[in-house]
C-alpha cells in the first residue's frame, strides 16, 4: 500500500523562544528544528504499515529549505521518497492554506492512507489532517492509536476522553492523525543515513500546486503569557529552596 | 439571524461539560446568542438549555446522530449552520470537536479558531486568546473572511457557574442525512482494564515528566511520593515512552485529578496537561526553566535542576515528618 505521512519542522523542544520585531511570530534565526514529535509517530507507524503489507512511504512536508534536515531524517529512516513544497513564509499561511497546499501535493499520488500527527508543537491547531481530509474527500479518524488493515477497509482505535477508546471502521483511502504514543519511534541506521542520500527529494513550489490561498485567520499579534497566579519562587541553591518548600507545605499547604 | 451559534455536545443524554462554559464563552461574545444540541432524542436536555438567556435553541435530532461519526455531525451541523446563518459558530475544545469542527470550518472555506482560552469582543469579529508552543507563548487571533467563523473554547477557559438566565424557543431542526454517505462505523467505546490506580481519590499528587530524562531516573521521584505520602503521576510523553503504566497519566487524555497538593517534577505545562490538574488546590513546580508555563498555575516554585532538588527535597520532608 503506498501511504504519504505530512511532517512538518518545528523548533525543538526546549528552545528559548524570543517574539520577533514584528510581535506576529518567534525570532527563527538562532534556533535548531526537528520532526513535529506527534508526525514521528505518524511516520513511525507508516514504516511498520509498509513492513507488514508492502508498499511505499512517501515522506510530505511543507516548510523551508532548512526542512530538507528533517526530510532526510524521515528518509533515513526508512521512507522510500519525498516531497518537499518550499515555503519559506509559513507562519504567513494559515491551516486552511497549509492543508490544500498539502492535499494537492497527495491528490497526485493517489495513496491508499494519508497520515499525520494529530497536532503539531508550534502552532497546535490539531487540524491538517483533518482539513485534508475533506478537500480530498476522504473519510478521516482523528488521535489513532492502532491501526488495522483488512483490504479495502481500516479498522482504528481512536482516543476520546479519560482514558476511553472506541473502535472504527472505514474504507480505504482515508486520511488519519496519529497520536503520540502509538508505536515505539526507530532510531535511523547508519546503513539508512547513508541510504537517504540517494533517495528521491521533489521539490515543489507553492505556485505549482495551486498557489497559497489569502488566510482566512490571522495572528495579530505574539506574547508571553499572563500569569494567573503569583508563584511564590523557593530561592536559593537546592538545599535551601527545599527546606523553605518543606515549610510551606508544614505552614501554609499543611500537609506534612 | 446574525450573531453566535453555540454547538453543544453530549452523549446518551448526559452533558459534556464543557457545553455549559461555551455557553458562559457565547454570552460573554454578548448580542444574539442560540445554542444547540445534537443527536438523537436530545429535547429534555434542549429544555435545559431553553433556561438559559439565549435567543433559540436548537434541537438536531436524527437516528443517525445516535452514534457519534464525523461524516454525520459535519453534515447535520453544516446543514443547521446554513438555516441559522450564524457570524460565528463555537463549541467546546472537545476531542469530538477536533475529529469533525475542522472539517466543518473547511467547508465553509473557513479554519477553525481552536483551543481559545479567552476572547475579547470590542465591535466586529471576535479577538481570540490561544496558545502557541505548548503554552510558552499566546497569540491573539482573528478571522478575516466573511462568516460564519469557527472556534472552539479549551476546558475551564470560561465559567459556567455565572450563566445568565431567562427563557428561550425551542425549535426543531431536523437534518437530511444520507446513512449510505457516512463512512465511519463506530463500535461501542470501551476502556483498556479496570484502572488499578485512582489518582483522583489521592489528597497529594507527585508527578513527573520529561525533565526526568530517563526511565532510570523515576525512581526519584517515587520516593519523593512516598516521603510525602502521595500517588505517583506522570505526564503524558513518560506513559508514551512506557516509562510509567497509562494509568498513572494526569491529563486530558488520561485522568482529571484535584488534590489537595499537586507536585509537578520537570513537567513543562502543556494545555493537555494542566487540564488535568488546574484544579488542585496548591500547585507546586519544580522546573529547570523559569519560562516554563507551569509556572503560570503554580502557587510555589522553584526553579532549578530536578536531579539535584529532588533529593533534597525528600531530605527535608523525611526531616520534617521524623
Amino acid at each position: 500500500m503506498k501511504i504519504i505521512v505530512a511532517i512538518k519542522q518545528v523548533p525543538v523542544r526546549d528552545s528559548q523562544l524570543r517574539i520577533d520585531s514584528s510581535g506576529h511570530w518567534i525570532q527563527e534565526g538562532d534556533l535548531s528544528f526537528e520532526i513535529n514529535e506527534p508526525d514521528a509517530y505518524a511516520l513511525e507507524e507508516a514504516l511498520q504499515l509498509k513492513e507488514k503489507h508492502g508498499g511505499e512511504v512517501v515522506a510530505l512536508c511543507l516548510g523551508p529549505a532548512r526542512a530538507s534536515q528533517t526530510i532526510r531524517e524521515a528518509l533515513a529512516k526508512g521512507a522510500d521518497r519525498a516531497i518537499h513544497i518550499e515555503e519559506e513564509n509559513l507562519p504567513a499561511l494559515d491551516t486552511l492554506a497549509i492543508a490544500k497546499l498539502l492535499a494537492n501535493a497527495a491528490k497526485a499520488e493517489s495513496a491508499e492512507l494519508v497520515l499525520t500527527g494529530l497536532q503539531s508543537d508550534d502552532l497546535g491547531a490539531g487540524q491538517t489532517g483533518v482539513v485534508m481530509a475533506e478537500l480530498l474527500g476522504l473519510p478521516h479518524g482523528t488521535l489513532i492509536m492502532a491501526v488495522d488493515v483488512n483490504g479495502n477497509s481500516i479498522k482504528v482505535k481512536r482516543e476520546l476522553e479519560n482514558g476511553w477508546f472506541q473502535n472504527v471502521t472505514m474504507p480505504l483511502p482515508a486520511v488519519l492523525t496519529i497520536q503520540s504514543g502509538i508505536n515505539k519511534l526507530r532510531y535511523a541506521t547508519l546503513m539508512g543515513i547513508k541510504k537517504a542520500k540517494t533517495k528521491e527529494v521533489k521539490r515543489l513550489t507553492t505556485a505549482e500546486l495551486g498557489g497559497a490561498s489569502a488566510p482566512v485567520a490571522v495572528i495579530q499579534k505574539v506574547y508571553l503569557p499572563l500569569r494567573s497566579k503569583q508563584t511564590q519562587i523557593m530561592e536559593g541553591d537546592a538545599k535551601t529552596a527545599a527546606a523553605k518548600l518543606v515549610e510551606k507545605l508544614k505552614f501554609e499547604v499543611r500537609v506534612i | 439571524m446574525s450573531g453566535v451559534l453555540v454547538i453543544t455536545e453530549q452523549h446518551d443524554g448526559t452533558w459534556n461539560k464543557m457545553s455549559l462554559e461555551t455557553l458562559a464563552a457565547g454570552q460573554q461574545i454578548g448580542g444574539s446568542v442560540s445554542a444547540a444540541v445534537i443527536g438523537q432524542g436530545v429535547d429534555s436536555l434542549a429544555k435545559e438549555l431553553a433556561g438559559y438567556a439565549l435567543d433559540k435553541v436548537y434541537t438536531v435530532n436524527h437516528d443517525l446522530l445516535k452514534g457519534y461519526t464525523a461524516d454525520a455531525q459535519t453534515e447535520a451541523v453544516a446543514q443547521l449552520i446554513k438555516h441559522v446563518n450564524p457570524d460565528l459558530v463555537i463549541f467546546p475544545h472537545t476531542y469530538e470537536v477536533r475529529d469533525f469542527a475542522p472539517k466543518l470550518a473547511a467547508r465553509f472555506g473557513q479554519v477553525l479558531i481552536s483551543d481559545v482560552v479567552g476572547l475579547r469582543a470590542e465591535g466586529g469579529p471576535p479577538v481570540f486568546v490561544r496558545q502557541l508552543f505548548q503554552g510558552k507563548l499566546n497569540s491573539d487571533v482573528q478571522a478575516t473572511g466573511p462568516a460564519p467563523h469557527f472556534a472552539s473554547m479549551q476546558a475551564g477557559a470560561f465559567r459556567a457557574d455565572n450563566l445568565k438566565t431567562g427563557s428561550a424557543t425551542v425549535e426543531s431542526f431536523v437534518p437530511t442525512l444520507d446513512a449510505s454517505k457516512i463512512r465511519q462505523k463506530p463500535e461501542a467505546p470501551f476502556r483498556e482494564s479496570a484502572r488499578a490506580v485512582d489518582l483522583t481519590a489521592a489528597e497529594i499528587i507527585v508527578s513527573v515528566g520529561r525533565g526526568i530524562k530517563e526511565k532510570d531516573n523515576i525512581h526519584i521521584v517515587e520516593e519523593l511520593a512516598k516521603a510525602l505520602g502521595g500517588e505517583l503521576a506522570a505526564s503524558r510523553p513518560i506513559c508514551d515512552s512506557g516509562w510509567l503504566p497509562m494509568e498513572r497519566q494526569v491529563g486530558s487524555s488520561g485522568q482529571t485529578v484535584s488534590p489537595k497538593v499537586y507536585l509537578a517534577v520537570g513537567i513543562s505545562g502543556a494545555i493537555q496537561h494542566l487540564v488535568g490538574m488546574k484544579g488542585a488546590k496548591t500547585i507546586i513546580a519544580i522546573n529547570k526553566d523559569a519560562n516554563a508555563p507551569i509556572f503560570e498555575v503554580a502557587d510555589y516554585g522553584i526553579i532549578g535542576d530536578l536531579f539535584e532538588v529532588v533529593p533534597a527535597l525528600i531530605e527535608e520532608v523525611k526531616k520534617a515528618k521524623a
